[in-house]
C-alpha cells in the first residue's frame, strides 16, 4: 500500500530534518478517537499516519492525521505557531473541492498539533515519475495538469482573499486510485514556516523568481505547475538543477513524444517575467484544453490512465491464515468478516485488523457464502448439513441435514432459508424453527445460489435446468441451458442473467423465463454476474472477464487474466473486483476494464470478493483471507 | 384492521378526524386474521393485460403515406407460463426514393411475419419444446430478412423501422432510422428509447452542432441508416422493462415527434379516455400543426 511520503523536508534538504521525531507507534491512540495503524509520511515538522476513527467502531472508516510538533522554544512563538495553525485548519475547513482532502478535525495538545484528513489511497507524483519506465503518456500528464489548473483556480477564486499555494509540485500531489489528483500539505506547512527565519517559502527549483522577493500571487502558482509538468513530462527534477534553467532543456529535445502543442502551454506557465505566463489558472486550463481537443486526447483521457498501482507494489491491510485453502466468499457484518475453510472451520475475524475472533467446526469444507441474519450466520457446508451458529459466540444454535454435500449459499427471504443441495432439492427451512418447509425436488444435484426476487425463487442445476418457484415450492417456469447451471442468477429490470457451462450468459424475462438474449462467453464458466449501471459483469474460463451491456447484449470490453476466471466479480465505487485461478485478485475500472491495480496472492483465487467500506476482502487457496484497500 | 373492514364493508363517509378506538386490541393476530388479511390483498386480477392504440394520418401537406404500421396484441391467460405478447411496428419509407411505400409496407409485412411465425406455436399451440432463439435473435433475424428482401425487390428505396417486441415484462426493440420509440410516464417524463440514425443527430453527437442549430439544419431528413439501404446493416437491437407503474410505450413516425411537442404529446395522453382517442389526438395535434408530413403513432400500455 504505497502512500504519501514527504521526500524533501521543506527549506531545502540541507538541514537533515528528514528524521523523524518521536513517531508514535501503531496502537496508540489520540483523544481517545484516532487509533495510529502506520506512518505514511514523514516530513519536516512532524509524521503523517493512517489511523483510524474509532468513532465509528462497526466500519472501518480511515483517516489521515497528519502531526505538527512545536519545536519553539520561545513560549510566544510557540502560541503563535498554533495560532496559525489553527487558523489554517479553519480554513482547510471551508474549501470544498474535489481535488482537496476534506479536514475532519483538529486538535493540539502538549507541543504537538493534529490534523485529521481524508485518507487518500494513492500515490504521490512525484512516486509516480519515479516508478514510472520510461516517460509518462502526455495524455495523462495533460488530464492531471487540467485538474490541477482547476483546483488552482477554485483557491485563488477564494473570497475575501485569494489562497495562494505556494508550494505545487509533484509530491503535493496525490494521484488517488482512480487516476484522479489530489492536492496536499498547504497552507499548513507555509505557516509554521514562517516562524523560520531566512527559509524561502515553497520548494526549489519550483519556485518562481519573485517568490524570492517574498511575493505571492496565483501566478506564483502558476510558474510551480509548470515546473511540476516540466518535471512530469521530462523526469527531470529542476531541484537537481540551476534554478530557473528550464529554458536550457526543452521539454521535446527529451521527450519527442509530447506534441508542439503541449511544450507551448508548459513554456508559457514557465515564464520567468509574470506578466508573460497565463493571465490566471483558467486561462492555462482553456489552453491545455484546447490542446487535448487538437491532439485527440480529450476523448482519451478517461480511458489512457494506465493503473495507479500495479504489480506487486500493494501491501494487504491485514491478512489471516487458516489451515486450508479457501475457497467461497467471505461476508462481514457489524466489523467482523465471516468465511468458511476448507479446513471445515468458518472463521469470524475482526474486519478491522484481521484478528481471530472465534472459528467453529463443521465436518466438511465450506464453500458456501455464509449469511448473517438476526444475530445468527447461516451457512452449508460439505458435511451436507446447514448450520445456524450465533455471530457473536461461535456457538451452534440449530443444524438441517440435507442428504448431500452443499455448495449453494443460503439466501433468507420472509422468515425461510432457500438454499440447493447435492441431494438434488431446493430446501426451504423455517427460519426460526429449524425445520423444512418444503423441499423441490430437480433432476440433478444443485450448486448454484437460489436468488429470491418478488416471491419468486430462481436457480440452476448441474444438469443445465433453470428454475422459478414460488414462496410454496411449485413451479412457475422451467428453462434449459445446455450444460449445467452453477453460476448463481441475479436480477433487474425484470430479467435474470446467469451464466452455464454451455459457455452463454443468459438473459431471462423473470415472469416468463423466455431468452431476452444470449452472449457467448469464450468458454463456460461457473463465475455469477453482477451488475452494475447498464453493464454486467462475470468471468469465464477462458481467463477474461467479461463487461456486457444489459440492453444490448453487446460486449463493452473484456479483460485477460492468465487462467481461468470462477470468481464472481463485486462492484464497489466504480471498480470491479475479481479473482483468477493465476493468484491474482484484479481491481478495473468498470467502464473501461482498465486496470487499476492487482494482488498476487500464493495460490489461485477462486472465491468471490466482498467490498464493504473500502475495503475488499476475499479468500485464497494459499489458505489466507486478504483484507485490501478498495 | 380498520382499512382491512372499511374495505370489507365499505365506508361512504371519510371521517373528518381520527377515530379513537377504544376496544382496539394490541395481541398478536391469529392465523386466520392474518390470512384473511392477505387475501383481501391480493390483487382481484392477476392478469396482465396488454393494450393499444394505433393512429395514422396522411398529413396536410403531401399526397401520399408512406408510412407503414402494424399492431398485434394478444392476451394468452390461464397457466403460469401465459403472458402478454405484442408486436407494435412503425415503418417511414423514404420520400426521395422510388418505392418509398413498398419499402415501408414490406418491413412491416416481414418483420411482422417472421416475428409472429417464430411464436406463432408457442403462443397458438401446445409449445413442445422451448424457443431456441432469444428475442433479440428472432428481432435481429426478422430485420435482416426484410432488409434483404427489400435490397433485392425495391432496389434504391429504403425505410425506416422501430418494432417493439412485448413479451412478458421485456420489450425488445429493433430499431433503423429517425422514427422513435418513447417511453411515457404518469410523471410526465418522456424518455427516448432509441436513438435517430439521421445525419443531424450524428453531428449532434459529435459536437458540431449546438441545439439551435439542430433545430434550423437544412437536412434534418437525411438518414445514415436505413433499411434496404447499405450492404451492411447494423440495427439497434435492446431489450428494456415495459415502463413500469403506468407507463406507456409510444412508437411514431417523425411527422409526429418533428411536429407536436413532448408538453402537449403528454397532455393528450394522459387526458384522453382511452388509447385510441390519445392515438387520434395526437394525429390531430399533428395536423393542427400543419401535418408537414405523414403521421403514424402507436400507444401501448401493461394493465393489472
Amino acid at each position: 500500500m504505497e502512500t504519501k511520503h514527504i521526500t524533501t523536508p521543506f527549506g531545502g534538504d540541507d538541514k537533515g530534518s528528514g528524521k523523524p521525531r518521536q513517531q508514535l507507534s501503531s496502537g496508540a491512540t489520540l483523544v481517545n478517537r484516532y487509533s495510529i495503524q502506520d506512518v505514511i509520511g514523514v516530513g519536516g515538522m512532524g509524521s503523517v499516519y493512517r489511523a483510524r476513527d474509532l468513532h465509528f467502531p462497526n466500519v472501518v472508516k480511515l483517516v489521515a492525521v497528519k502531526e505538527m510538533i512545536n519545536m519553539a522554544p520561545d513560549p510566544l512563538v510557540r502560541q503563535t505557531i498554533v495560532q496559525n495553525f489553527e487558523r489554517e485548519a479553519n480554513l482547510l475547513a471551508t474549501l470544498n473541492h474535489p481535488s482537496i482532502p476534506r479536514i475532519y478535525d483538529y486538535f493540539s495538545h502538549d507541543d504537538r498539533s493534529y490534523l485529521v484528513l481524508e485518507f487518500i489511497h494513492g500515490k504521490d507524483l512525484e512516486t509516480v515519475i519515479s516508478d514510472a519506465n520510461g516517460f509518462l503518456p502526455e495524455d495523462q500528464v495533460i488530464s492531471w495538469a487540467i485538474q490541477l489548473c482547476d483546483v488552482l483556480a477554485y483557491l485563488h477564486s477564494q473570497k475575501p482573499d485569494a489562497i495562494i499555494f505556494r508550494d505545487m509540485k509533484p509530491s503535493n500531489v496525490m494521484i488517488n486510485h482512480n487516476g484522479d489528483v489530489m492536492l496536499v500539505d498547504f497552507g499548513i506547512a507555509k505557516t509554521f514556516q514562517t516562524g523560520q527565519k531566512g527559509t524561502m517559502i515553497g520548494t526549489e527549483g519550483y519556485s518562481p523568481p519573485e517568490q524570492y522577493r517574498g511575493e505571492a500571487t496565483p501566478l506564483a502558482d502558476i510558474y510551480s505547475l509548470g515546473a511540476a509538468l516540466h518535471h512530469a513530462i521530462t523526469r527531470r527534477d529542476p531541484r537537481l538543477e540551476p534554478p530557473f534553467s528550464f529554458a536550457e532543456r526543452p521539454i521535446r529535445r527529451i521527450n519527442q513524444n509530447v506534441s508542439v502543442e503541449f511544450e507551448a502551454v508548459v513554456n508559457t506557465a514557465l515564464q520567468y517575467n509574470p506578466g508573460d505566463r497565463f493571465p490566471n489558472a483558467e486561462a492555462m486550463k482553456d489552453a491545455l484544453m484546447n490542446v487535448a481537443r487538437k491532439t485527440g486526447a480529450l476523448s482519451k483521457i478517461a480511458a489512457a490512465l494506465p493503473a495507479a498501482t500495479t504489480g506487486t507494489g500493494i501491501k494487504p491491510l491485514w491478512d489471516f491464515k487458516c489451515e486450508d485453502e479457501i475457497r467461497g466468499t467471505p461476508a462481514v457484518h457489524q466489523g467482523t468478516v465471516y468465511v468458511g475453510c476448507y479446513d471445515n472451520n468458518l472463521y469470524a475475524i475482526n474486519a478491522a485488523d484481521g484478528k481471530f475472533q472465534w472459528k467453529y467446526p463443521s465436518d466438511g469444507g465450506i464453500v458456501s457464502r455464509p449469511v448473517v441474519h438476526d444475530g445468527n450466520i447461516y451457512f452449508c457446508s460439505e458435511d451436507q448439513r446447514l448450520h445456524v451458529v450465533s455471530a457473536r459466540t461461535g456457538k451452534v444454535v440449530w443444524t438441517y441435514y440435507t442428504e448431500g454435500k452443499i455448495y449453494s449459499s443460503p439466501r433468507i427471504a420472509d422468515g425461510h432459508i432457500f438454499f440447493g443441495s447435492e441431494d438434488q432439492d431446493l430446501h426451504a427451512v423455517n427460519a426460526t424453527s429449524g425445520r423444512a418447509a418444503w423441499k423441490f425436488s430437480t433432476d440433478a444435484p444443485i450448486h448454484s445460489t437460489p436468488l429470491i426476487y418478488n416471491e419468486l425463487i430462481y436457480f440452476g442445476t448441474e444438469s443445465g435446468s433453470f428454475y422459478a418457484l414460488d414462496f410454496r415450492g411449485t413451479l412457475k417456469w422451467r428453462f434449459s441451458a445446455k450444460r449445467s447451471i452453477t453460476s448463481s442468477p441475479i436480477i433487474k429490470g425484470q430479467a435474470v442473467y446467469f451464466a452455464s457451462l454451455d459457455g452463454t450468459l443468459y438473459a431471462l424475462d423473470a415472469k416468463s423465463g423466455w431468452a431476452i438474449w444470449k452472449f457467448r462467453l469464450g468458454k463456460g464458466t461457473v463465475s455469477s454476474p453482477t451488475l452494475a449501471d447498464d453493464y454486467i459483469f462475470i468471468g469465464a474460463s477462458d481467463g477474461f472477464i467479461y463487461c456486457v451491456d444489459t440492453r444490448t447484449a453487446k460486449e463493452v470490453w473484456r479483460f485477460k487474466t492468465d487462467n481461468q476466471v470462477s470468481s464472481s466479480p463485486a462492484v464497489f465505487k466504480d471498480s470491479v473486483y475479481c479473482g483468477s485461478v493465476d493468484n491474482h485478485m484484479y481491481c478495473l475500472e468498470y467502464r473501461s476494464g482498465r486496470l487499476r491495480w492487482k494482488f498476487e496472492t500464493k495460490g489461485s483465487v477462486t472465491g468471490s470478493p466482498v467490498v464493504f467500506d473500502d475495503i475488499v476482502y476475499f479468500g485464497s487457496t494459499d489458505h489466507h483471507v486478504y483484507a485490501l484497500f478498495a | 384492521m380498520a382499512d382491512f373492514f372499511k374495505k370489507l364493508f365499505g365506508s361512504k363517509e371519510t371521517p373528518t378526524k381520527p377515530k379513537v378506538i377504544d376496544n382496539a386490541t394490541t395481541a398478536p393476530l391469529s392465523d386466520q386474521q392474518i390470512s384473511s388479511i392477505i387475501a383481501s390483498q391480493l390483487p382481484k386480477y392477476e392478469i396482465k393485460q396488454l393494450v393499444a392504440g394505433v393512429g395514422q394520418s396522411v398529413g396536410k401537406q403531401r399526397d401520399h403515406n408512406e408510412d407503414s404500421v402494424m399492431a398485434l396484441t394478444t392476451t394468452i391467460s390461464g397457466t403460469p407460463e401465459s403472458v402478454p405478447f405484442g408486436l407494435y411496428i412503425v415503418a417511414d419509407g423514404m420520400g426521395g426514393h422510388q418505392f418509398g411505400e413498398v419499402a415501408s409496407n414490406a418491413a412491416i409485412r416481414l418483420v411482422g411475419g417472421s416475428i409472429t411465425k417464430k411464436f406463432h406455436s408457442f403462443l397458438y399451440n401446445m409449445p413442445s419444446q422451448q424457443l431456441q432463439d432469444s428475442l433479440q435473435e428472432v428481432m435481429e433475424a426478422s430485420i435482416m430478412e426484410a432488409h434483404q428482401y427489400i435490397q433485392r425487390e425495391a432496389p434504391g428505396s429504403g425505410t425506416t423501422i422501430t418494432a417493439a417486441l412485448v413479451l412478458g415484462q421485456q420489450i425488445t426493440i429493433g430499431h433503423v432510422g429517425d422514427s422513435r420509440a418513447y417511453a411515457v410516464y404518469p410523471d410526465a417524463r418522456i424518455e427516448p428509447l432509441t436513438r435517430d440514425h439521421s445525419l443531424v443527430k450524428r453531428l449532434e453527437e459529435l459536437g458540431h452542432l449546438n441545439s439551435d442549430e439542430v433545430d434550423n439544419f437544412p437536412h434534418r431528413n437525411v438518414l445514415i441508416k436505413a433499411l434496404g439501404q447499405g450492404e451492411t446493416l447494423e440495427a439497434d437491437i435492446f431489450t428494456i422493462p415495459f415502463p413500469q407503474q403506468g407507463g406507456t410505450l409510444m412508437i411514431c413516425s417523425d411527422g409526429l415527434w418533428g411536429v407536436v411537442n413532448e408538453k402537449d404529446i403528454f397532455r393528450i395522453i394522459s387526458e384522453a379516455p382511452n388509447l385510441h382517442r390519445a392515438c387520434q389526438q395526437l394525429v390531430e395535434a399533428a395536423n393542427a400543426a400543419g401535418g408537414p408530413d405523414n403521421i403514424t403513432v402507436i400507444l401501448a400500455q401493461l394493465i393489472g
